[in-house]
């Protein structure tokens, strides 16, 4: 790395007319971070997908009292909860990806990242809400 | 060799890159079964995030008394919706299987083409067995 006008660039022998500026590489990291968070809850989602795979399995007959009492008990609450808002995120940096990949005006994709993080916000209330009144 | 070679040889190298053939005929081109597992990640992934209001709303009217279970019942009673949630279930497992492959992509396992292949195929297998074993068990 080299550093140029005071930021932190990575290193290009020259870089003249019609090259490629060479990228700041140091900044706030949105970028790793989401990258990691993405795994980190897809992690999550995956143990939980099973332990909720077993949890019904283990019911010896799925009704509805049955159902209710599997996310009763404060662990599967606790646990359900944790998944939805992996889910959720998960979700914001995959569908934030799309937008990138697809939608380039800016103003369109503004309102479309407006929207989806706003739906998602309220679907962690909704969720909560839904476990939280057992 | 001597440099005039060479540098003959880059410029015709150059030449050639410039003339590859660019063919993006959506409907003719092959993606390699990589490529297929990787789009289908996204459009599974995608399909269920804009069915989550549905997904949510079965799940709080699951949980919401005898109610709420009629509710779930009057929806899921209709063919097209029971089709619907059949095509999401695949969607979450393709897009667990795939995650899991992704995962182990990330720390270099499998990467080399033959197990590249034999990961995707195995993918789309199991996702689609499981789809068909749980999908007939809750039908």
């Amino acid at each position: 790395m080299g550093r140029a006008g005071g930021q932190f660039v990575a290193d290009v022998a020259d870089w003249g007319e019609g090259m490629v500026k060479p990228r700041i590489v140091v900044g706030a990291h949105y970028g790793l971070m989401d990258w990691l968070l993405q795994r980190i809850t897809a992690v999550v989602m995956a143990i939980y997908t099973l332990i909720f795979a077993f949890a019904v399995l283990g019911l010896k007959e799925v009704n509805q009292a049955t159902w209710q009492a599997l996310f009763s008990g404060g662990f599967m609450k606790f646990a359900t909860f944790l998944f939805a808002l992996s889910l959720f995120y998960h979700a914001w940096v995959g569908i934030r990806d799309i937008y990138m990949d697809y939608i380039k005006p800016v103003a369109i994709r503004l309102v479309l990242h407006s929207v989806t993080a706003l739906l998602l916000i309220g679907y962690a209330g909704w969720v909560a809400q839904v476990l939280w009144r057992l | 060799m001597p440099e005039g070679l060479i540098k003959k040889q880059h410029q015709k190298k150059a030449v050639q890159q410039t003339k590859r053939p660019k063919f993006l005929n959506l409907i003719e081109i092959r993606l390699p079964l990589p490529g297929i597992v990787s789009i289908l990640h996204r459009v599974s992934g995608a399909g269920l995030f804009l069915m989550l209001p549905l997904l949510i709303y079965l799940f709080a009217n699951s949980l919401a008394g005898a109610e709420g279970m009629a509710n779930v019942r009057a929806l899921t009673d209709c063919v097209l919706v029971k089709l619907l949630l059949l095509g999401l279930l695949w969607a979450y497992l393709h897009h667990f299987c795939a995650g899991i492959r992704f995962l182990l992509l990330d720390v270099h396992v499998g990467l080399d083409l033959p197990a590249a292949r034999a990961g995707a195929w195995a993918v789309l297998g199991v996702s689609l067995l499981l789809t068909l074993l749980i999908g007939v068990k809750v039908w």
